[in-house]
């Protein structure tokens, strides 16, 4: 019986480049795959991606799995399940990668199921088990109150892996490798959903994701036009508004800017938190801010367990001084 | 139009950080004392989607949930916010499973069931945090599946489903039967009606054993695990968090700006 070997990452493509997952789970497949003495493979799967297999060896990989086709131009769950079944009975992985994204989320545990293995969604941690070789899958639960570390004795195992959670590689565009070609063989009858439109509700200015600042507004900003101080100071700050779930779904703030579990994740340098409690599922999209700043004007909030400073009163009182010395002291 | 919602008990997501304990021997979480569990939020976002099909073109709304010790008025919610139809998989058997038991265990109740058009999941149970078991059902029931829906229209013998994406969403139309996954942006749930919890008072609900949608108790819960739970343990909140103050609320923003200026983070 063939064995199940190596590394693989579903190496997921935006806009005609690789996704900064992909670079991601590239890098942290290097690692395991050096340290099984097992191989990287990449899959990329859409239409019109040949020339994308030199991106993932720079990235890391050795070798590059290429599903071209014009049915694959959108992600649709039956055509990107049945050809990512196809390429792993190909390829045979022992750990197979993809990441916590809107494809990720669909797509891994309908292949896991198909495949009769069991998948690990939203890790922040793998690691190879020294004495069994298996994968340790870490992944926060209960809304990230507690942390659980799974493992599976079925092949491949899979993992989604949480956005921005690991380190990519320097690219190395000397590197490069075997590029292999997996038809397709779709047939229009295995698709049994279309994609009538695709809508963009991203917000002007800078993005979440990429912003070194963030000011987050949470239930206590009370309505929308609370948000206008905030967007002011992030204005200032030359950052980006996120909010925790309550302001989306009042509908104070758009939801593609909720910051969370089930929204963006940000890393910010600065991450100010206006009246945000702190729960562990808005936490869950902060974990890599690097200075936590809350006001909130319950002492016992949890916020104040993740901040750096702090200050227990009244936003409403406390943002606009704060607001205009910031402004005075980038004037100076 | 037939809609069957899978709903699940859990500990209350809303309860204080403060309040949440694992017992790592055992690699179990406490339930808080105090605090009664809830339908799991993105479930009950399940019930309303089912809701707003059935005011707009009637139909009958079956629920269903599995579990141990579930409490009547919890599991009860849903009906008195408007569903028809109660399925409880009651048995010690079903507890500790993992996402293929409890697919496997709600695709042969659903079986039974027999008519549906639709399956509606909430898209991630709020104590493991998966998003893996609608997809499950929707694998072993053969339907097409589409998940993180925000908004969900049918028409015509077809389903047209606006998909949350990172950047907006998109809208995809599939055949029925279909499974669908409802995200948290479709819109609050509903609060039960007076007339609705009185109502349901009297409503029994039907509860299944293993046997009763024709699996042996090993293929169920705990036994019938493809993932192992290694290890479960709360992370460490270092919580040094320095309190910046003033004589007024005023004052301590002008100090907490120039405290960020000296940490040179302005």
């Amino acid at each position: 019986m063939a064995e199940y070997r190596g590394v693989m990452v579903h190496a997921e493509v935006t806009e005609g480049k690789l996704a900064a997952i992909a670079v991601e789970l590239l890098g942290c497949g290097r690692k395991m795959a050096d340290e099984l003495g097992e191989e990287l493979s990449a899959v990329i799967i859409g239409s019109g991606v040949g020339n994308l297999a030199q991106e993932a060896f720079a990235a890391g990989a050795d070798k590059v799995y290429i599903v071209d086709d014009a049915l694959l131009q959108d992600y649709r769950t039956d055509a990107h399940v049945t050809v990512m079944e196809k390429a792993v009975r190909q390829a045979m992985p022992g750990i197979l990668l993809m990441g916590q994204t809107a494809v990720g989320r669909d797509l891994a545990p309908r292949l896991a199921f198909r495949l009769e293995t069991a998948a690990t969604m939203d890790c922040i941690e793998l690691a190879i088990d020294p004495g069994s070789k298996r994968l340790l899958r870490t992944k926060p639960v209960y809304g990230g109150n507690a942390h659980a570390v799974f493992t599976s004795d079925l092949d491949p195992q899979i993992a989604t892996v949480r956005v921005k959670a690991m380190t990519p590689l320097e690219p190395d565009t000397a590197r490069t490798g075997e590029v292999v070609n997996v038809e397709a063989g779709l047939g229009p009858s295995t698709i049994r959903t279309e994609v009538l439109e695709k809508v963009k509700e991203e917000v002007e200015g800078i993005s979440l994701e990429a912003a070194e600042v963030v000011v987050g507004g949470g239930r206590g900003i009370g309505s929308a036009d609370g948000f206008k101080q905030l967007e002011e100071l992030a204005g200032l700050l030359k950052g980006a508004v996120g909010a925790s779930r309550p302001p989306c779904d009042s509908g104070w703030i758009p939801d593609v800017r909720q910051i969370g579990l089930t929204g963006k994740i940000v890393t910010p340098d600065l991450y100010i938190a206006v009246a945000i409690s702190g729960s562990s599922q808005h936490m869950a999209g902060c974990s890599g801010c690097k200075n936590v700043v809350a006001i909130n004007k319950d002492p016992e909030a949890n916020i104040f367990r993740e901040a750096r400073f702090g200050i227990v009163g009244d936003w409403k009182k406390v943002l606009p001084a704060f607001t205009g010395k910031v402004r005075e002291l980038l004037a100076g | 139009m037939n809609i069957i919602v899978c709903v699940k008990q859990v500990i209350d997501p809303e309860a204080p950080p403060s309040s949440f304990k694992v017992e790592e021997a055992g690699k179990k979480v406490m339930p808080p004392s105090g605090v009664p569990p809830v339908i799991s939020p993105f479930d009950e976002n399940a019930v309303e989607a089912a809701l707003r099909i059935k005011d707009a073109q009637g139909g009958k709304i079956t629920v269903l949930s599995m579990g141990v010790n579930l409490l009547r008025e919890v599991v009860k919610k849903p009906l008195s916010m408007g569903a028809d139809e109660l399925v409880l998989l009651e048995d010690e058997a079903f507890a500790d499973g993992d996402s293929w038991s409890n697919a496997r265990a709600l695709a042969m109740a659903i079986k039974k069931i027999g008519e549906y058009d639709l399956i509606f999941c909430g898209r991630q149970a709020a104590d493991w945090d998966d998003g893996q078991v609608g997809l499950g059902i929707a694998e072993m029931l053969g339907l097409p599946s589409v998940t993180l829906a925000r908004k969900i229209d049918v028409a015509d013998g077809k389903v047209r489903v606006e998909r949350v994406t990172a950047d907006g969403f998109e809208v995809l139309e599939t055949s029925l039967p279909a499974l669908i996954t409802v995200s948290n942006e479709l819109g609050e749930a509903r609060y039960p009606t007076i007339k609705g919890i009185i109502a349901v008072k009297k409503i029994e609900p039907i509860v299944w054993k293993p046997a009763d949608i024709g699996l042996e108790p090993a293929k169920v819960g705990a036994a019938g695990r493809k993932v192992k739970l290694e290890k479960l343990y709360q992370p460490v909140h270092e919580g040094k968090c320095e309190l910046i103050e003033g004589e007024s609320p005023e004052e301590a923003g002008v100090n907490l700006a120039l405290k960020l200026r000296e940490a040179k983070l302005l």
